[in-house]
């Protein structure tokens, strides 16, 4: 009788490690997101450089404009035949975080990027040169509806356009 | 001159070579893509441009991984003429197009005095071909670098005896030119250079080369416009024409122009032109309407 609960006493500690370990683990996965391999996190990850100033961040409403342009971009990039494919595995708690963080930061705004590059964010996703002119043409009605002027909407867009060599094709080369 | 020609002739070949292998490749290639007036409209000459030049754009709504096309129906005013452009055209790949146009030049109670009859229209049939030979003038917007493509017009006019006696020397001809486009997003604006070596007279409806001059000719061709918005955008353009014939002066072209992205597909423009002189008859100065279909 006593080999049995030796047993269950090992398995009792190894199964409180095993929970330990989880929380240590989970501290640095934010919630609701899944967790990740290791990268280096940078501001240079966002592959761009930001705008000089506040004038495009304020353009885009701060922080709260741009939590909507993202809410609104990604739930047509989710309903759009076109889109929703790619979009089929994302981890969308991360995805709408790191989004915000990367427009916040890249217009001039009180952020850092916590993201992953875009090469290796995209990476296997096979996105094709329409599906990117899809996502653009989201953004663009995402900005219309926040009330974007155009000027600074096409501002915008020629910050994130030379991103396309980087995310598209990727699997063809 | 020659070696222009030369030199665009085998920039044409040496960028269909280019294209070949993306052909091969293109895997799930599939039917537009393109984003609102990034094809461009259907110039006079049919093919994707402004409305007087030709751009380096690809006609067409496709992206690199399919095919696209474009139909345009343009109607010119002018005071002592009018014009018709009924035009076609397969974007590949977003590397290369090929348009086939009909236009017609209605010379209308003019035609009369000019000796030729009431309502005597000179037609002509152009087939173009224009390849993408680097830049991406939509998304580049970290580089200077335009996008270029070289491209040729072969112009078949069917009045080979009239053209022939008001000093033409031939009622056929080829056009081979290098368009420079670039859109600074940053700033809203299209901007176009094209260098054009023709004998074409009036865009070759009064035939090609002449008793003045038989040659080819190294012509410009510049395009600016600021985009509204996505869908409207507002410019002028200037087009040099080669001036061959003895019997009147040729003059330049200008027009300013509004183009607007109806839908997705459709585009219309309008726009003020100033053709100068044509036949004698002087200040041939209408309007341009065109109305075009990209898929």
């Amino acid at each position: 009788m006593k080999t049995p609960s030796l047993l269950i006493g090992a398995l009792l500690i190894g199964a409180l490690i095993a929970l330990v370990t989880a929380a240590d683990a989970g501290a640095q996965v934010p919630p609701g997101e899944q967790p990740v391999k290791p990268y280096v996190q940078s501001d240079a990850n966002a592959a761009a450089e930001p705008f000089a100033g506040d004038h495009m961040f304020k353009a885009l409403h701060g922080l709260a404009g741009i939590d909507r342009i993202v809410t609104r971009m990604m739930d047509e990039n989710r309903n759009d035949p076109r889109t929703a494919d790619i979009f089929r595995a994302a981890d969308f708690v991360r995805l709408h975080r790191t989004l915000v963080e990367q427009f916040c930061y890249l217009t001039g705004g009180p952020c850092h990027y916590s993201g992953m590059g875009m090469k290796e964010a995209h990476e296997h996703m096979g996105v094709q040169a329409k599906d990117f002119d899809a996502l653009v043409e989201h953004l663009e009605h995402a900005m219309d509806k926040e009330g974007v002027p155009f000027r600074d909407q096409a501002k915008l867009l020629a910050k994130f356009a030379p991103m396309k060599r980087i995310i598209v094709d990727q699997d063809r080369n | 001159m020659k070696l222009l020609i030369l030199a665009a002739k085998s920039m044409v070949a040496a960028a269909a070579m280019l294209a070949l292998p993306g052909l091969a490749s293109a895997h799930e290639w599939a039917w537009g893509g393109k984003l609102d007036l990034t094809r461009g409209v259907a110039n006079v000459e049919g093919a994707g441009g402004g409305g007087l030049a030709t751009w380096a754009l690809i006609t067409g709504n496709e992206t690199t991984d399919g095919v696209g096309g474009e139909l345009s129906a343009t109607y010119v005013s002018l005071p002592d003429y009018t014009a018709r452009v009924f035009g076609g055209g397969v974007g590949l790949f977003d590397r290369a197009e090929i348009t086939v146009a009909e236009a017609s030049f209605d010379t209308g109670a003019t035609g009369a005095k000019l000796g030729l009859g009431k309502g005597f229209t000179f037609d002509q049939t152009i087939v173009g071909a224009k390849v993408r030979l680097f830049g991406d003038a939509v998304y580049d917007q970290d580089r200077w670098l335009p996008q270029v493509s070289a491209g040729a017009q072969y112009k078949v006019n069917d009045q080979r005896t009239i053209v022939r006696a008001v000093g033409a020397d031939d009622s056929q001809g080829v056009d081979y030119y290098v368009a420079a486009t670039k859109i600074l997003l940053d700033q809203s604006l299209v901007l176009d250079a094209t260098v054009r070596a023709t004998r074409a007279n009036q865009f070759g409806f009064l035939g090609f080369g002449g008793d003045k001059n038989g040659g080819y000719t190294a012509q410009f061709e510049g395009s600016a416009a600021y985009l509204l918005t996505s869908k409207l955008a507002l410019g002028g353009e200037y087009r040099s024409k080669p001036d061959n014939l003895g019997f009147a002066r040729e003059d330049a072209a200008f027009d300013l122009f509004a183009a607007y992205a109806v839908t997705h597909a459709v585009s219309v423009t309008a726009a003020y032109v100033d053709l100068g002189d044509i036949a004698t008859f002087r200040k041939q100065r209408g309007v341009y309407l065109s109305l075009q279909a990209g898929f």
